[in-house]
């Protein structure tokens, strides 16, 4: 019966070969007649319920591991604002004095592992705010001469100061972060400056070829015909009197602080201590940072700080993800055994 | 010349030039000159100029309008207009957010996409036209005095054209001159109407007497004649000549454009019409555009989505008023100024940025969502196409759509309206049996054959060998009867072989014959009638030799010769022979045209010619011409011996052989040598070839047919001239048609009229009983009526044969007046109509026929399987009641067990009680009934329904309160029932009822049944039918399918979609029409979900910046994310998941419920989609939000993993939600990601400061060597999904759906599955697939019964059955009105109930659970119930009978006074069986 099946479907198709009349027919292939081998994923319970424990028990692991690395990492974070009277830098925040300086006093008292990295942070800063984020000159940043004169519609209103370019254009660069911090320790009662590394804080691709200074030497040159922004109270490129290349739209705190943060709470990297003397990292004791306070924040409610931290290998101190790691996977195990009992009080019976 | 169905959309070109060229000349007719004579006074003076040349232009865009054009109407389609708008939003700096041109790209993507389809199909259609236009065909031309080759697009208005045999015609052209010797031309219309007959044409009738060639030169008349229109069958006009003599002209004399001449070697005509103003280019419309269901519902969903965009908007820019507001006149040093320096208001930026939020949030408006809907239609129609299971091999056609954006409503219908004859049946008619003269002849034989048919059709099914079959048959064959043996050669080769390959070689062979299977074809004559034509011919032609007058024969004999003369002439069966081009098998007669003028009457019936006419003159003509005729036939060799062996064949109960000496070529077998191949009829319609084979087996063939006259041959006679002097066609008001000859033997003035057997008997002479020959009369018709109402319970299709003879005074009266009717200007039609109706009356009856119409192969599988998919099936059919209520149980549309409802009213009164009377019963009888079924509450103890089952299963049961009733209506009382007043009640009615079935259903009446089921109750319909009737009811429905079967195309022509076989209905309905649906709803709410999500991963973003419509994913993957990342994997899901199996699908019917009650996508699963969506936005916003807060990262190394995690998020989503995983899955998302890296390497790799604002240089390549960023794309998608995936785990595991059923079924090895489903019907009560059958009624037949018995008769039996009188209604209602109250609160309570519209009062509590509502009684009661009213005024009455299957007759009235004056007839019938 089968074989006689088979044998009058061959004499069909060789007939089909042989007369081409039949143009219709439609191809008997595995995908137009949609009978392409397929996988069905069945939702059942010997799949997902080893599957549940298994990926819990995965994210439990990652969880635990994330949670004490995260736990390793030191945190010290200051803020200076000078909202309380008792702080130092009550009078800085409040008065207009130009170059007010300010001391904050410190100690850590087991050593903070290096290398350390020190932050600035502000809060309640939008540098997201849209209008702010655009308004800045990618050309011009890039070292492009003719951006100097006529910079971008974007950069407006701090495009022009008395139809003068300005350069670097825009809010961005405007409002750039100028607080300075230098830390001191205090060994004996005599203040030993701490070394801070400025290099190498910005993204090695800003650096290298994101932004440019144009090539006109000196550097100041370039700028001729043109105003430094309205904020400013060095031109770019005298912002590192210290070191000369670390100037114009290479110079790294620029570089820190064009690179938007994506929350209005941020920390950005101010310098990092790798100093042969601290390559153990800030030891116990008592520490001054001289702070020379110019970035105007009460006015939006903003609050400024300083932050020493050391980095794991996922970055720095986030306990989150860790704890979402065993919050998921204890979540998946839970439901596998919620599942489980189900099963047990339904499914089985039926299975015959 | 196929390519001019291509040419589809057409209408508006021809329309505009249309417009432009009526300008000039605003008449009503158009005037056409010759060109010839104009010539020499070229372009302003030629009176043709105005007319559209014959160049055809389909084309929408030339060059430079293609731009403009397509652009316009794409702005048609409101969404377009949308995203262009913001686009240019984006172009006002105050509110811009993207690079405006990069927010162009998608706008201009999506519009290029469409306008590279339009300009590919329009290339198409140039390229056709441009064939078309370059065709060649031979003008004649006024300076070279010849007919020269030409292109089409030369032709003018006016020119003279030259056409030979199997040539296209270029245009309209009046046909002038042919070389045919009769002054005809055939043309094949088969690309106008798809009606593969040949049609004649005649040539003008000024021009008929023509002897030499045609002259173009000499012709110097005008034609007025109508305006371009696009009715094929209507032409009107006049000749003028010269003589100022105007000749009508007819659409006989018209030639359309895209026919082919057959049959004819030569014809000059002169064209009418031209390019678009054809006939045939008018006929051309477009491609339908219809909206599907779930089209309407997404549309309300993208209006949500709209409103929800704008929430969003507002509240965005509401908070950015108040974070501005917050600030005061301290102005923070991040914020910026405006271009002037100035500081903006905060009620200002909040307007501003309510624009902007506009432009970024744009993306939850899915502006791919429309294309990816039409790509994904496009593969589902490629696929339907494909199938193999809806290819049929004999006619070598498959499944067409034609309508390509309705391919989901395929699975959500919810009754289908289907035709009978054609679409349910074969419409091959088989000859079955007949009456004559009150004698019935059953040609068992015959039904013997048929029966072999059948078996033969199934055996094939199984098995195809040739050897297996091919003995058996011969030995059927040889003990069959040796007439049999006069079979063609090849037709017997047919048989032999038997396959349906073979059938199919041969159906391509005769491609041009419709009707004409061997089935058909090979009728066994029963052998006492095939005596009694032996013996009336000889005594014919005894008396012929003898000169006897003819009417000397006995009447019961001439009884039989008229009746088969009649079935061979009563007809417009035209002959061709096959092996030969249709060139000269018709012979040449001196007789002219039909009488057409008194003088010509006077002329040709003279009482000389009369007299020395009769035999001689019909004989003498017929010599000659047979002669001339016949040499051809007569010289193939064997003509002679095949003309022996016949002879010896003639079985020997008739006469001697010599007694039929006659002339070899009055023979009249030559038609049936093998050489000369037999004759060919081409007949209009099924029924009519049906009856010309049936009289060829007995040898009263029909040879020839001209306009104006008929050769027939009978046995011993030869063949005889029939002159024809009218044709009065069937019209299907008149229901039948007659014909008007003068019978060659006895010179009388006959007619000879087809009816259906209604309107014949009412027709026939009354008759006085008082002599003897009356009383055989009347017992004759008494007698006939009785076979015909057997045949129609037989499931036969009757007609009367009936004829009258006129005297010349008679004819000449009515002659007189037929003739004014003809040349009337005004109302020719009616008067024409009138004419007809005067000439048939006082007839004689004959006999009558039963044709059989054989079922199609799987009707009754595919009825049975779509009625357990929960579809309500209705058959409107114009035939007889008693004939379909017999189809309809061979089809099994109604069951023994099925109690039948039977509505025949006179008046509208009288269907008004019928159908209150209706009402009642059915409340009386199910709500009772079924009301103490619930309180009995035998439910078997597991069937235990989920708490959701209930819900969905009851909004069907609120639509659909079915029992198991069928209902059947007439047309008559189906006109009073569709009335205003009475549809609510009709409908209540008949949507209670299982099946619906109205006979005698006119075309309008059809399609007002689907328009009133379709508005009022709201339900998707489909209508299926296969001819021209059906075509209104094809259009009014949501989905309408043609049957492309024998009758022509009309029906495919309307169609959405067009099918070979019914039966591949269901595939089409449950494999398809389910998988497109759940595709589609599934891809559109995947596509809401998407975009949702997306979105809402920036909103939740706007509390962190301030409201300023900032956004942390790069402008780049906002743009493309739909676009392009996300975009692939959906398109193969949604072209390719199959949920279940299409083996499942067909063998659980109710799968398909899932579609009718839009399972897949109903209102609220919308907004759970936006929840979820919402859900998982917060997830995946707030994991990196965390997993970065407080750290120095900046915006978009923040906002890419963000994009990548939502990417494949997005992506496992889909993937929970593909059921089936093929390689083309799994590349498509491998694409998908792959393609969502390398773009963004490359992007973040290759240009440092061309992206503003964001350039996020390099991000992408530092995130890849952060753990962190793995880290986050694990847990992430996890934590997201998490919930959805724990509730499908649990749902399809502890309550699947009955389509999550189907697929574990899937995954079972086939033989446990085939023994699951054949111990059948699923465990429906089990925890794991309670799945409760869908129908109501299909949970409590017997057969869905999980325990498998059948519940106890009810034992309220007796009480029903009194039940009809006034009292119990009452009764019952008290009892119902308990039943609703113990009810109701659980109605009410059910969500997702859809309200039914109400109908009636009685109906009121409406919505009903499905327990109890559905419990039919379902004791095997076979009874009928017939409500009939008398026409008058009469009590009514409730009937109950046997029925009529069963042959029991147990009739009794219900109330003594209400016995039924049934018909006499009727009421004989039973007595008879």
């Amino acid at each position: 019966m089968v074989g006689k099946g088979v044998a009058s479907r061959l004499r069909r198709e060789t007939m089909v070969k042989d007369e081409q009349e039949s143009s219709n027919r439609p191809d008997n292939t595995a995908f137009t007649q949609q009978r392409l081998p397929a996988w069905q994923p069945m939702l059942s319970a010997g799949i997902v319920i080893p599957g549940f424990v298994l990926i819990g028990l995965a994210f439990i692991g990652i969880g635990v591991a994330l949670f004490v690395t995260s736990q390793g990492i030191q945190v010290l974070e200051i803020d200076y604002t000078g909202v309380e009277q008792k702080s130092p830098c009550f009078r800085c925040a409040n008065s207009n004095e130009k170059n007010c300086v300010c001391n904050l006093e410190f100690s850590i008292d087991r050593l903070l592992k290096g290398p350390v990295f020190f932050y600035y942070g502000l809060t309640n800063y939008f540098q997201n705010y849209r209008r702010y984020g655009v308004s800045k000159d990618d050309n011009q940043l890039s070292g492009d001469l003719d951006y100097f004169q006529s910079p971008s519609d974007t950069c407006s209103p701090y495009e022009y100061d008395n139809n003068v370019p300005i350069v670097p254009c825009g809010s961005i660069a405007n409002s750039m972060f100028n607080d300075t911090f230098k830390l001191y320790q205090t060994v004996n009662g005599v203040k030993k400056q701490v070394p801070l590394d400025g290099k190498g804080i910005a993204w090695w691709s800003d650096y290298n070829i994101k932004y440019r200074n144009p090539s006109v030497t000196p550097l100041k040159n370039a700028f001729n015909g043109t105003v430094k922004p309205i904020f400013w109270s060095k031109p770019a490129y005298e912002l590192d009197p210290t070191d000369s290349t670390n100037n114009g739209f290479i110079n790294q705190d620029f570089l820190v602080w064009m690179r938007r943060a994506a929350l209005p709470d941020f920390r950005k990297l101010y310098r990092r201590i790798t100093h042969e003397d601290y390559k153990e990292g800030l030891p116990a004791g008592n520490y001054s940072l001289e702070i020379s306070y110019n970035y105007p924040v009460l006015s939006f409610d903003g609050r400024k700080k300083v932050v020493f931290s050391n980095v794991s290998w996922m970055g720095g101190k986030n306990e989150f993800l860790g704890i979402a790691y065993l919050v998921i996977g204890s979540l998946c195990v839970f439901m596998s055994i919620v599942m489980l009992i189900v099963y047990a009080k339904f499914k089985f019976p039926e299975e015959d | 010349m196929a390519r001019e169905g291509e040419d589809a959309g057409m209408a508006k070109a021809p329309k505009r030039k249309r417009q432009k060229k009526r300008k000039p000349k605003e008449n009503k007719t158009r005037t056409v000159h010759a060109n010839v004579l104009h010539d020499c006074a070229k372009g302003d003076e030629n009176p043709n100029r105005h007319y559209a040349n014959n160049e055809i232009k389909t084309t929408k865009y030339t060059v430079l309008s293609f731009l403009p054009k397509n652009l316009f109407e794409q702005f048609h389609r409101f969404a377009n207009v949308y995203f262009v708008f913001i686009a240019l939003l984006n172009f006002v700096p105050v509110v811009n957010t993207f690079q405006p041109e990069l927010a162009l790209t998608p706008v201009i993507f999506i519009l290029s996409v469409t306008a590279i389809k339009d300009l590919w199909e329009d290339y198409r259609r140039h390229r056709s036209d441009k064939e078309i236009n370059h065709m060649d065909c031979l003008v004649y031309s006024r300076g070279e005095k010849r007919y020269v080759e030409k292109y089409w697009k030369e032709v003018r208005v006016g020119d003279f054209i030259r056409l030979r045999c199997n040539e296209i015609l270029p245009a309209d052209v009046l046909l002038l001159s042919s070389s045919d010797p009769d002054r005809l031309c055939h043309i094949e219309t088969a690309t106008l109407d798809g009606e593969t007959n040949l049609k004649q044409r005649q040539v003008v009738r000024s021009f008929f007497d023509l002897d030499c060639e045609f002259d173009p030169l000499k012709y110097n008349s005008i034609i007025e004649c109508e305006k371009p229109n696009n009715d094929l069958n209507r032409f009107r006009g006049y000749i003028i000549h010269r003589s100022g003599r105007r000749d009508a002209l007819y659409k006989e004399n018209l030639l359309l454009r895209g026919c082919t001449i057959r049959n004819t070697e030569e014809a000059v005509g002169i064209v009418i019409y031209a390019g678009h103003e054809t006939k045939a280019m008018l006929n051309n419309n477009g491609p339908r555009y219809k909206r599907s269901k779930l089209e309407r519902q997404m549309n309300v969903d993208v209006f949500w989505c709209v409103i929800i965009l704008l929430v969003m908007c507002l509240f965005a820019a509401a908070g950015h008023g108040l974070w501005m507001f917050q600030y005061g006149d301290k102005r923070p040093v991040f914020d910026v100024l405006s271009p002037e320096g100035t500081d903006l208001s905060p009620i200002m930026s909040a307007i501003y940025l309510f624009l902007t939020m506009i432009i970024v949030l744009q993306v939850l408006i899915p502006i791919s969502l429309f294309v990816s809907i039409e790509i994904v239609k496009i593969c589902q129609v490629y696929f339907i196409h494909q199938d193999m299971d809806l290819y049929d091999e004999e006619t070598d056609s498959h499944l067409q759509c034609r309508a390509l954006n309705i391919t989901e409503d395929l699975g959500q219908m919810q009754y289908i309206f289907s035709d009978k004859t054609g679409t349910l049946t074969d419409n091959k008619m088989v000859f079955r049996r007949c009456t004559v003269a009150g004698v019935e002849y059953s040609h068992d034989a015959n039904a013997k054959r048929l029966a072999m048919y059948q078996e033969m059709d199934s055996e094939e099914e199984d098995c195809m060998s040739h050897g297996g079959t091919l003995p058996r048959r011969d030995s059927v064959t040889s003990h069959q009867s040796a007439r049999v043996v006069l079979r063609s050669h090849s037709t017997k080769s047919h048989r032999r072989t038997g396959s349906r390959a073979e059938a199919k070689r041969a159906s391509i062979l005769s491609k041009h014959t419709a009707f004409s299977s061997p089935m058909e074809k090979d009728i066994t004559p029963d052998p006492q009638l095939l005596d009694k034509v032996n013996e009336c011919s000889s005594q014919m032609d005894f008396m012929r030799f003898h000169s006897q007058p003819m009417s000397q024969l006995p009447s019961d004999l001439s009884d039989i010769i008229d009746f088969f003369i009649a079935l061979t002439v009563c007809n417009t069966v035209v002959v061709s022979s096959p092996n030969q081009p249709r060139h000269k098998v018709r012979m040449r007669f001196e007789l002219k045209s039909p009488v057409k003028t008194i003088e010509d009457f006077i002329k040709r019936f003279t009482p000389s010619r009369l007299t020395s006419g009769s035999n001689s003159s019909s004989s003498s003509s017929l010599n000659r011409s047979s002669n001339k005729g016949c040499s051809s036939l007569l010289s193939s060799p064997s003509a002679e011996s095949t003309l022996t062996k016949l002879n010896e064949e003639t079985p020997p109960g008739g006469l001697e052989p010599g007694f039929s000496a006659a002339p070899p070529c009055y023979d009249g077998r030559p038609s049936w040598s093998p050489e000369d191949g037999e004759l060919r009829y081409e007949a209009e319609s099924p029924d009519e070839a049906a009856l010309v084979y049936a009289a060829r087996a007995y040898k009263c063939s029909l040879v020839g047919r001209l306009p104006d006259h008929v050769t027939v041959e009978l046995p011993h006679l030869g063949r005889l001239s029939f002159e024809l002097l009218h044709t009065l066609g069937f019209d299907s008001t008149r229901k039948r048609m007659s014909v008007v000859v003068r019978h060659p033997l006895t010179d009388q003035i006959t007619v000879y009229t087809k009816g259906a057997d209604s309107v014949i008997m009412e027709l026939i002479k009354p008759l006085d009983t008082g002599n003897s020959k009356g009383r055989r009369q009347k017992k004759i018709v008494c007698r006939t009526q009785n076979y015909l109402n057997l045949y129609a319970a037989d499931g036969l299709r009757t007609l009367c044969i009936a004829k009258k003879v006129m005297s010349k005074e008679e004819y000449a009266c009515w002659l007189q007046r037929h003739l004014e009717a003809e040349t009337a200007i005004q109302g020719r039609e009616e008067l024409l109509f009138q004419s007809a109706l005067r000439l048939e009356t006082n007839l004689h009856l004959l006999g009558a026929t039963g044709i059989e119409d054989r079922l199609q192969d799987g009707v009754p599988e595919t009825i049975a399987s779509l009625r357990r998919a929960g579809l309500q099936i209705w058959v409107l059919t114009g035939d007889k009641q008693e004939t379909a209520v017999n189809i309809a149980y061979a089809c099994k549309l109604l069951e023994p067990d099925e109690e039948i409802l039977t509505l025949n009213a006179d008046s509208h009164e009288a269907c008004a009680l019928l159908l209150e009377e209706s009402l009642h019963y059915i409340q009386a009888k199910f709500f009772c009934s079924s009301g103490d079924q619930s309180a009995t509450a035998d439910f078997p103890p597991f069937e235990i329904y989920p708490p959701a089952s209930p819900s969905s299963s009851s909004s069907h049961a609120a639509h659909f309160l079915v029992h198991r009733l069928g209902l059947v209506i007439d047309g008559r009382t189906l006109a009073y029932a569709l009335d205003k007043s009475l549809e609510d009640k009709f409908l209540a009615v008949a949507r209670s009822c299982r099946s619906v079935l109205c006979c005698r259903s006119t075309p309008l009446q059809k399609s007002m049944v689907v328009k009133l089921v379709r508005n009022k109750l709201r339900v998707m319909t489909l209508a299926i039918g296969d001819g021209a009737n059906d075509v209104s009811m094809i259009q009014v429905a949501d989905v309408g399918v043609g049957i492309s079967g024998q009758e022509g195309m009309q029906a495919v022509m309307a169609s959405d979609f067009a099918l070979p076989r019914f039966r591949y209905l269901q595939k089409l309905l449950l494999v398809h029409g389910h998988w497109c649906y759940s595709r589609l709803a599934n891809m559109i709410l995947y596509f809401f979900y998407k975009n949702a999500m997306f979105v809402a991963l920036i909103f939740w973003y706007q509390f962190y910046c301030g409201f300023s419509g900032s956004a942390m994913i790069d402008q780049w993957y906002l743009i493309f994310f739909n676009l392009m990342f996300s975009a692939f994997p959906q398109l193969i899901t949604g072209t390719l998941d199959k949920d279940v199996s299409a083996e499942t699908l067909q063998q659980l019917p109710h799968l398909y419920v899932n579609g009718q009650n839009s399972e897949e996508y109903k209102p609220y699963m919308f907004w759970m989609n936006m929840i979820d969506s919402f859900y998982q936005s917060l997830v995946c916003f707030f994991i990196p939000y965390f997993a970065y807060a407080d750290s120095d990262v900046d915006l978009f190394t923040w906002g890419t993993p963000i994009t990548t995690i939502a990417l494949f998020t997005i992506l496992l989503h889909l993937g929970i939600e593909t059921k089936t995983w093929t390689w083309i899955n799994w590349l498509s998302i491998a694409f998908s990601v792959a393609l969502f890296f390398s773009v963004a390497l490359l992007y973040n790799a290759s240009c440092p400061t061309c992206y503003s604002p964001s350039n996020p240089y390099w991000t992408m390549q530092r995130l890849l060597q952060d753990p962190l960023f793995y880290l986050l794309c694990t847990i992430t998608p996890v934590a997201a999904l998490l919930p959805r995936y724990f509730y499908r785990a649990c749902q399809s595991t502890l309550f699947p759906n009955p389509v999550q059923v189907g697929r574990q079924l899937d995954k079972l090895p086939a033989d446990t599955r085939r023994n699951i489903l054949s111990l059948g019907r699923l465990k429906t009560g089990s925890p794991l697939s309670p799945a409760p059958p869908f129908l109501p009624l299909a949970k409590l037949s017997p057969a869905k019964d999980p325990r498998g018995t059948p519940r106890a008769p009810v034992s309220q039996t007796d009480e029903e059955h009194g039940g009809g009188g006034p009292a119990a209604p009452a009764r019952s209602r008290e009892r119902l009105s308990n039943v609703y109250s113990s009810v109701s609160t659980e109605t009410d309570t059910l969500p997702y109930t859809k309200d039914a519209p109400p109908l009636t009062d009685w109906e009121a509590p409406g919505q009903s659970p499905p327990g109890w509502t559905a419990s039919t009684p379902l004791a095997a009661r076979a009874d009928g119930v017939q409500l009939s009213l008398p026409p008058v005024g009469a009590p009514q009455c409730v009937k109950y009978r046997r029925s009529p299957q069963e042959g029991l007759v147990s009739e009794h009235g219900v109330h003594p006074p209400a016995h039924r004056t049934a018909p006499a007839a009727e009421q004989s019938l039973y007595t008879a069986l």
